[in-house]
């Protein structure tokens, strides 16, 4: 009896996950449509778009839509194409990712591992910070950066991304900080490792999986941004997201669709390239930091 | 003065205090065992000589100096926790050795000093393995080789063997008594197991309730117990704790308990300290060992005071080494242990033989041992 009702399970689960694939395959199809169609339509001319062919492969392959999205196309006043402005998020995104996770991970490690009197309602404080809305922060922060003399550069901008991502690396970090053992920091202090030689030689090394997840969602955060982007940086320090706007809004001329999804996907590349990498830890630090706290 | 002295020490969290007055002096080269249930103050007390816990009032001194407030790696002291703490991220070597690198020991002397250790535990082949790819009695191994490299005044032990398997944990008991008595250095050493407590200490502090019960070397706190405490929290199976009274006969005082069938049994005490006398003709509570009841082939040849007790078998466990027996008296249930092939049967009477050497009387009202 045992072995038949074995037989029968093995049987029913195999007929089971072919319709799990199968709905999985359908899912992955429709979530991959539009990113086709972009793709496909950047690489045709524009007579084959504007002629009604959004969904047909292109008839004569190009690439021309890319290289004029890259370093010809009119942002604005100036036919610079968007890569100046790539180098600007760049040079903006990476610094200010890098500062609000060490910041993150050194404030995680003092709210579990050196708790002191106050420290579970300074760490309410600064979870509170994420859920305060950009706009409220708008003027307040333009006057921050006005007084710092930094309004409209990308060191501002490294400002600004830094200080709102610290609420939400900081409790990436605490929470996968808790359920760290503390008999090895207290192990470490009796080796005679201070302060910052236990965070650098012992906790951060074990912190891989939540690394992950603060690095890739402050940076998907961080480069998307339009709004502090549009509000804080002006003209040629503008990041990728205000010229890509710029772009396809630009009133004069013909729209150049294919180039407009050129350009499209050259801005959410880097977000998909860092999901590639390290998209697996992503799942696995998310999980590791919810078992406590 | 001692080796590591202990002086009036407290500690409390906020209003409530959790250690109360503890005064223990450790002799050089001693293996002072803190042993109680969980919520004892035995960890806290540990944490304390470690310097990870603030003390709240008196001082402790490791080799006479003060080290109240001193950090926990400049008081000369080597700690092996509960999980081991073994560093994750590096190897072996690189545990045993960091220590060593934190206060600036340069890398060739470092590497002796390994090397040394390494070989004295035997893990020698491991050194270049991670501790996640270690066994539990690797791992141990590799935590107090950790510790031994520092060459510290003063070792800590926080329950070390309670994360190994029964058998595991039986052989690495033998393994610190080994090294203790190889190296002669100062222990301390926390755990809740009574028979970690005797077979590894020179002497025991017990400790209940924030208090140090008694403190004493195993024989004294196993045949001569404070208190009703300390007798029934040491010893395996239970020490047996009976109501009786004493009265006087024939000139001589005697236990009465109330047998299975209800009649009296005498028990006679002889030698009896002078203490005794003010409890006559009161209920007092006598205490005595599984090991005390036997089988009259069975019992002490050098016990002065072999009573009789003839009694109603209630269970029998034979055990392998012995048979342990279950009976009633004076209400309440009563171990003997008897040799391995006793002849006993449950429900059939037996002539036990009672050791009362070994007995001992308690106060009913402060549980105190009457001496």
């Amino acid at each position: 009896m045992a072995v038949a009702s074995t037989e029968n399970a093995v049987r029913s689960s195999s007929v089971a996950r072919a319709f799990v694939y199968l709905f999985l395959l359908l899912f992955a199809l429709f979530y991959l449509l539009p990113f086709g169609i972009m793709l496909i339509n950047s690489l045709k001319p524009l007579e084959e778009i504007t002629g009604g062919g959004m969904v047909a492969l292109p008839q004569n392959w190009t690439i021309e839509p890319w290289l004029s999205a890259w370093s010809t196309a009119q942002i604005g006043v100036q036919p610079t194409g968007l890569r100046p402005y790539f180098i600007n998020s760049i040079m903006m995104a990476v610094p200010a990712v890098i500062l609000s996770t060490v910041v993150g991970a050194l404030n995680g490690y003092v709210l579990t591992k050196w708790r002191f009197r106050g420290d579970t309602l300074i760490f309410g404080l600064l979870l509170f910070s994420c859920f305060i809305p950009f706009q409220i922060v708008l003027i307040p922060m333009a006057r921050v950066l006005g007084i710092l003399q930094i309004a409209g550069t990308t060191p501002g901008l490294i400002l600004v991304h830094f200080v709102y991502g610290i609420g939400f690396t900081t409790l990436y970090f605490r929470n996968y900080y808790a359920a760290f053992p503390t008999e090895l920091v207290r192990a470490a202090q009796i080796d005679g490792a201070g302060f910052f030689q236990i965070f650098w030689r012992i906790m951060l090394p074990s912190s891989g999986p939540i690394i992950a997840v603060s690095f890739i969602w402050q940076f998907t955060n961080i480069w998307n941004d339009f709004l502090f982007g549009a509000s804080f940086a002006s003209g040629g320090s503008a990041p990728m997201t205000v010229a890509l706007n710029n772009l396809v809004n630009s009133s004069t001329g013909v729209r150049e669709y294919n180039v407009h999804f050129a350009g499209a996907i050259m801005a959410a590349a880097p977000t998909l390239l860092v999901y590639i990498v390290a998209g697996r830890y992503f799942v696995r630090g998310l999980m590791a930091g919810s078992v406590k706290g | 003065m001692g080796f590591l002295d202990i002086d009036n020490v407290t500690k409390s969290y906020g209003a409530v205090e959790v250690l109360h007055r503890v005064d223990i002096s450790v002799e050089e080269g001693e293996f002072l065992v803190l042993v109680g249930p969980s919520g004892c103050g035995k960890s806290t007390l540990l944490n304390m000589i470690a310097g990870l816990e603030g003390i709240t009032s008196g001082e402790i001194k490791i080799k006479d100096r003060v080290v109240n407030g001193v950090h926990p790696s400049k008081r000369n002291i080597a700690m092996v926790f509960q999980s081991y703490a073994l560093y994750p991220n590096m190897t072996v070597g690189q545990n045993i050795t960091f220590g060593l690198e934190m206060h600036g020991v340069p890398k060739p002397e470092r590497d002796k000093a390994m090397k040394e250790v390494a070989a004295l535990l035997q893990i020698e082949n491991l050194l270049d393995r991670k501790p996640g790819q270690l066994s539990g009695g690797q791992r141990q191994r590799v935590a107090m080789g950790r510790a031994l490299v520092r060459n510290p005044d003063v070792f800590l032990f926080d329950e070390p063997l309670s994360n190994l398997d029964a058998k595991l944990r039986v052989d690495m008991r033998t393994e610190i008594k080994k090294l203790h008595q190889k190296l002669g250095t100062t222990i301390v050493y926390v755990t809740h197991d009574q028979i970690e407590a005797m077979t590894l200490s020179t002497r025991i502090a017990v400790m209940y309730d924030g208090n140090v019960q008694q403190l004493g070397t195993p024989k004294e706190i196993y045949d001569s117990p404070a208190n009703l405490f300390v007798a029934t929290f040491m010893g395996s199976p239970a020490m047996n704790v009976l109501p009786t009274r004493l009265v006087e006969r024939n000139g001589a005082l005697h236990a009465i308990l109330t047998g299975s069938d209800g009649s009296e049994r005498a028990l006679r005490i002889e030698n009896a300290p002078a203490a005794y006398a003010a409890y006559r003709d009161r209920p007092v509570t006598l205490g005595i060992r599984p090991e005390a009841i036997t089988d009259p082939e069975g019992a002490d040849r050098n016990a002065r005071n072999i009573q009789p007790l003839a009694n109603v078998v209630g269970v029998t466990e034979p055990a392998g080494s012995d048979t342990f027996v279950t009976m009633t008296l004076s209400g309440k249930d009563c171990i003997a242990r008897m040799r391995a092939d006793a002849d006993v049967h449950p429900g059939q009477s037996f002539d036990f033989a009672v050791n009362m050497d070994k007995a001992v009387l308690f106060d009913p009202e402060t549980e105190e041992r009457i001496i």
